[in-house]
């Protein structure tokens, strides 16, 4: 195994692993009186503590079972007809949403398609949103030009996070898997479906199994050729796609904290504006990170809240909230620890995101596009890497190239912003020179496939590398199309060169 | 929205897969714009469940039917992987699948097959993917926990469904909730 000696996983089995799936439903348990005398304080983890707080108790174990209240439930047009329908069945065709300001609905995945059943999701969210006075809903109803709706967003796990709903120490329910994004910004935030949702949505509240957490300590400084997403990859790679199941990933140390990868101009001017770029950096690495925990199985992905974290969310929102942070005596599964300097740009081969392979012994395999976008990928700063590289090595890409901004927020910024790295050029004016496809009209578009007329989507057997979360069979659209999971950095290298290929040969 | 409630003694024919089933190969995105709350499209998610397999398992659905022959579904480990869309159990129980017997399942399939009540999610420690094959007469009795492979005459012991058992036999979460009085009758 490659990195044996980078990736020392220190085994101490601190706590009992369950391996019995047992109860997720059960009648609530009579609260027990508090302990009146010598409270010996109970060490927890950082997800304990959120569940514990949001389950009004004073101390939980992994393993309990416990009702935790929601601070925010999310849905988006696939599984929220689903949940609306779900939760008029069983609340009354008349019922009211437990709470109007927290719940938020974000058309995002099949939006810029003929498809009728798709539209007409999105007129059900519509129509729901009215009807119930939901504060925060999305809309978009022009759907030949995304600019035309101001409301519009974009991919949800993205909008959330820009629009301020992410919040440390709350919890966040969304109808999607990649909910656990969220968990980038302290707060306890897991997928669940459409029935888990309409009960929320009636109720405020669910039934929770407590996991246990395993920490990931990142140490050592980042390279320059490495992002976020290959750290993700190598550890899915190493615990494998059922390696978190049931369980918390909290993800610390320096490169976690300390996640910037921009070489800093020494234009004073620019200083100003590469700080608040800095804190958009990290943040949204942080949120890869967080992103594809469920591609271990993970329950949820967590990072401590800091300083970044509080200046991301300056201007955000105005709810108050309060972090949480893993006591130190807390007990962990596992523990792994990651020298980041040592580590090399990795990919995940067909079929699976865990068939971890490096980037540089990839290069013989031949690609047929570039896919730039998703949650996962499709970030401001996912675009700025790519734009960086093609930039840097000032030629054409041989393939297609297919640029998916997340949100209408990141749409504007591969337009506006100029980058000091690259001289004052834009994302979209590098991509443009390097001949890749106009950046697409933002949502989820082709990372799961969808209605066959989506944008980008492989109705062919091709080869395709991709900054997305998922590389099974029929992932983008045609079962026998091949998909290598990599980070921006080795999508653009792999775009200029017609296979997969290792990005310091560009850097 | 379950149809029959599943009984705890399930016979009938099995279907078999191996490890890492993820939902994109349970239910193809493309056919997420279905609405599993609408009575009509539930039953067209039935006919396209396990439409993304690779060839090499066979075939599970006769083309242009909406049940499967197969009521009982042999799979490997990490059953249900990928997405949290919940159309993935929902398929497989509007297909006419009353069980599954994994060696193990990804979290959000398993919640989401005990909170709609579609089909059961039970465990198996042995490999049996390795031994049963299409078409095997298969009984899965949740009373002794065991699985039987008449074709064979072999049996293997399943891991209880403790608590989740009496959900899914309600036919989900609401009904268990109502029962036992946690939340009222819907209105």
């Amino acid at each position: 195994m490659l990195h044996s000696s980078y990736f020392s996983v220190n085994a101490r089995p601190m706590s009992r692993r369950s391996s019995t799936i047992s109860a997720v439903m059960a009648p609530p348990q009579q609260q027990r009186a508090p302990a009146s005398t010598g409270a010996v304080k109970h060490a927890m983890t950082l997800t304990e503590k959120i569940l514990a707080r949001a389950s009004e108790k004073t101390k939980l174990v992994p393993g309990e079972n416990v009702w935790v209240n929601a601070d925010v439930l999310m849905t988006h047009d696939v599984c929220g007809p689903g949940t609306i329908g779900i939760f008029k069945k069983e609340f009354g065709a008349n019922a009211k949403v437990w709470d109007r300001e927290k719940i938020v609905i974000i058309p995002d995945h099949y939006i810029f398609t003929a498809d009728e059943r798709a539209n007409r999701n999105v007129d059900i969210l519509r129509d729901f949103s009215k009807e119930q006075s939901i504060k925060y809903f999305y809309d978009i109803t022009d759907r030949s030009d995304f600019r035309a709706n101001p409301d519009y967003k974009g991919v949800c796990h993205v909008a959330l996070a820009q629009e301020g709903h992410c919040r440390p120490g709350e919890v966040l329910f969304g109808t999607d898997s990649h909910t656990c994004t969220a968990g980038a910004f302290g707060q306890f935030a897991t997928g669940i479906g459409n029935t888990d949702a309409g009960f929320i949505m009636g109720t405020g509240k669910i039934l929770l199994k407590v996991p246990g957490t395993l920490r990931f300590v990142l140490d050592g400084e980042m390279p320059s050729y490495l992002l976020a997403k290959d750290l993700i990859l190598q550890i899915i790679g190493e615990i494998t796609v059922s390696g978190a199941t049931y369980k918390s990933m909290e993800f610390v140390g320096t490169a976690v904290e300390r996640m910037t990868v921009s070489s800093f101009s020494p234009y004073l001017i620019e200083i100003v504006h590469l700080i608040s770029r800095s804190e958009l950096t990290q943040m949204e690495d942080r949120m890869t990170l967080c992103n594809m925990a469920i591609e271990a199985g993970g329950k949820n992905g967590v990072v401590p809240a800091d300083e970044v974290t509080y200046s991301y969310l300056k201007g955000k929102t105005e709810k108050e909230f309060e972090s949480v942070y893993s006591d130190a005596g807390a007990t962990f599964i596992q523990e792994y620890r990651i020298d980041v300097s040592k580590l090399e740009p990795v990919v995940a081969k067909p079929h699976s995101p865990d068939k971890r392979v490096l980037a540089r012994d990839c290069k013989d395999v031949k690609i047929d596009r570039v896919y730039i976008g998703s949650c996962t990928g499709g970030k401001t700063e996912d675009f700025v890497a790519a734009a960086k590289l093609l930039n840097k090595a000032g030629q054409k890409v041989k393939v297609p190239t297919f640029l998916v901004p997340a949100t209408q927020k990141v749409w504007v910024d591969l337009y506006a912003m100029p980058l000091p790295e690259a001289d004052g050029k834009t994302c979209a004016q590098i991509f443009e020179e390097a001949g890749c496809d106009t950046p697409a009209s933002p949502s989820c578009a082709a990372c799961l496939g969808g209605p066959k007329d989506t944008y980008a989507r492989m109705n062919e057997p091709k080869v395709c590398v991709s900054t997305t979360n998922r590389n099974f069979p029929g992932r983008m659209g045609h079962k026998e199309a091949q998909i290598y999971l990599a980070s921006p950095y080795t999508a653009a290298a792999s775009a200029l060169t017609g296979f997969v290929s290792d990005c310091r040969d560009f850097l | 929205m379950a149809g029959d409630t599943p009984s705890r003694q399930i016979s009938g024919k099995c279907f078999v897969v191996r490890d890492n089933i993820d939902t994109d190969q349970i239910i193809p995105a493309e056919y997420l714009t279905l609405v599993p709350s609408k009575p009509d499209e539930y039953e067209k998610l039935g006919s396209y469940a396990m439409a993304g397999l690779p060839p090499h398992y066979g075939q599970f659905m006769e083309p242009g039917k909406s049940k499967t022959k197969y009521s009982i579904i042999i799979a490997g480990s990490n059953f249900g992987c990928g997405s949290s869309r919940e159309h993935a159990p929902v398929a497989l129980g509007a297909s006419g699948i009353q069980v599954v017997v994994a060696e193990s399942y990804a979290r959000i399939f398993f919640r989401n097959s005990v909170a709609t009540g579609e089909m059961y999610p039970v465990e198996c420690e042995a490999r049996i993917c390795d031994e049963f094959h299409n078409g095997d007469d298969v009984t899965v009795d949740m009373e002794r926990d065991v699985v039987v492979n008449h074709s064979t005459g072999k049996e293997y012991a399943l891991k209880p469904l403790g608590d989740a058992a009496p959900v899914i036999e309600a036919g989900g979460i609401f009904a268990y909730a109502r029962q036992t009085g946690m939340i009222p009758s819907a209105a």
